[in-house]
């Protein structure tokens, strides 16, 4: 059941997440060093990395929302946490309504599959039911145009064409949340407006966007609010333009 | 997340579940010239091959033996290769795992259940061998159904428990096939209980696999209805598969994310 969501109603609320991490370093995955250091009485424990440290913050209603921050300070996670791929080691993530992820184009492909059977995989994993994409596959064959290559394996396809594909079946259902992780536009220039136009008409849907990018003019574009994350720790969050000039003037 | 949530989260999933099974059978098949057909010739000719070396070679006092080897080898080797499958399921599912929110039991799950389809299709060898070699078709195969059931639910509980653990232990891997080659010789597939010794028949009569294996055959060659003891021990070693399966999945699919 959906809540009522008032125009400027809060769509996704991160209450104190902190996120810990064992390194990699010293990772014990086979059974004999794990075995061997629990008679040598070591710990099987690992190096504490804090991802994130005790963040909050919310996103409203139709106000599309950046992560902004250097490389390895957590936005990623962040983002992972919000469409409830991690649990957060403590705090809590309440999102109201459904989340899609635009995500790495082509990772919910079968290469082995052709088009159209992955268009309706891939419409699946990211739960979809079979009506709905019946009802978009002819919409979502247009938009990648890929129509005369539609039956052929994936494993076939450009990287180009693959992108294509993915993008297409990630937007063409719109969701109330759209997680974006560096992704806006794929494939040659003409193919990249009609990216871009897309994202416009699914932002005056009413979708809410959540993205992490480095590109300060996409997210200007795009956003208007911003969170700034620094060392896993919230430096900022708020109006966008604010948001970009601190992180910039750093 | 209470048991009602966890079926409403599988309706909405039962789509995928159904082109991952769907999938699963498309590529095993895809550009054979037999195709789906492989699956009732494979248990033939495998058929064929054991029951020509065991009645050359070594010779065990059982009244149609290609009938009751090949039984006995149906159910084991469906056994094997769902759970052989649905343990690298998580490993081989982790580029989605880590970009999307779905169930993860849909992985091991839709294995377990492609495999399922084919032994179903596999069946047909069975009633092909059993029309070829005169054995009278009895009614207690009405119970094969259920005899189906109960090596279902004990694989996708193995299953379970096989593609989470794998996670933590990369080496189960490799001890899983040693361990799968030791079921297959302490489970009557091919030989009958009655020539084992007296002190190892505890290890082949507690074995789960000995009775799916005896249930089955007496509902389809024997034309035994199996008494409530037999009911009891295969719904028993089912449901603790289960539900064993269920808590060890649930209790680590929120550290799989880091160790795939």
């Amino acid at each position: 059941m959906k809540q009522a969501k008032g125009p400027m109603g809060k769509i996704v609320e991160v209450k104190n997440v902190s996120m810990r991490f064992n390194l990699a370093r010293e990772r014990v995955d086979n059974l004999k060093e794990y075995i061997v250091r629990k008679l040598k009485f070591q710990s099987v424990s690992f190096d504490e990395f804090w991802a994130l440290k005790n963040i909050s913050f919310s996103i409203n209603q139709g106000e599309s929302f950046a992560l902004i921050g250097t490389n390895g300070s957590g936005k990623s996670t962040m983002l992972k946490i919000i469409s409830g791929i991690l649990e957060p080691t403590t705090g809590a993530v309440s999102a109201n309504g459904s989340i899609a992820p635009l995500i790495e184009l082509g990772a919910g492909f079968d290469y082995q599959l052709t088009g159209r059977e992955n268009i309706f995989l891939n419409g699946a994993v990211l739960g979809h039911s079979k009506k709905t994409m019946q009802e978009k596959y002819d919409e979502i064959v247009d938009f990648s145009e890929l129509a005369e290559f539609i039956d052929v394996p994936v494993k076939n396809y450009s990287s180009g064409m693959i992108a294509r594909l993915g993008f297409s079946i990630a937007t063409m259902v719109k969701p109330d949340i759209l997680i974006v992780d560096e992704i806006l536009a794929v494939g040659d220039r003409a193919f990249q407006e009609k990216c871009n136009k897309r994202m416009e008409e699914i932002i005056n849907g009413g979708t809410t966007i959540v993205m992490v990018s480095h590109s300060a003019a996409d997210i200007k574009r795009i956003c208007r609010k911003a969170a700034w994350i620094e060392k896993g720790e919230l430096r900022f969050a708020g109006d966008v333009t604010e948001a970009l000039e601190m992180y910039t003037s750093v | 997340m209470s048991f009602l949530e966890g079926i409403k989260r599988l309706i909405k999933y039962r789509w995928l579940l159904q082109l991952l099974v769907e999938r699963d059978l498309k590529v095993k098949y895809r550009r054979s010239v037999l195709g789906y057909f492989w699956s009732i010739l494979n248990p033939l000719l495998m058929m064929a091959i054991l029951t020509i070396v065991f009645s050359q070679v070594f010779r065990f006092d059982i009244p149609n033996y290609p009938v009751y080897l090949l039984a006995g080898q149906l159910m084991y080797s469906f056994f094997a290769e769902a759970t052989s499958m649905a343990l690298g399921s998580i490993l081989d599912g982790a580029a989605l795992i880590k970009k999307v929110c779905l169930p993860k039991y849909i992985f091991p799950l839709s294995r377990v259940l492609s495999s399922f389809t084919s032994v179903l299709l596999s069946l047909c060898a069975l009633f092909i061998v059993m029309l070829g070699t005169g054995v009278e078709f009895h009614a207690t195969l009405l119970l094969l159904p259920v005899a189906m059931l109960y090596i279902l639910m004990f694989s996708i509980g193995v299953g379970l428990i096989m593609s989470a653990a794998v996670v933590f232990f990369r080496d189960l891997q490799y001890l899983y096939t040693v361990f799968l080659t030791a079921l297959n010789y302490i489970t009557p597939i091919f030989y009958p209980v009655s020539i084992v010794p007296a002190e190892y028949k505890a290890l082949v009569m507690y074995n789960p696999l000995y009775c799916f294996v005896t249930f089955f055959r007496q509902v389809t060659i024997y034309g035994e209805w199996p008494g409530i003891s037999e009911h009891l021990w295969c719904l028993g070693y089912a449901l603790f598969a289960v539900m064993a399966g269920i808590y060890c999945f649930k209790r680590c699919q929120n550290k799989f994310i880091l160790y795939i």
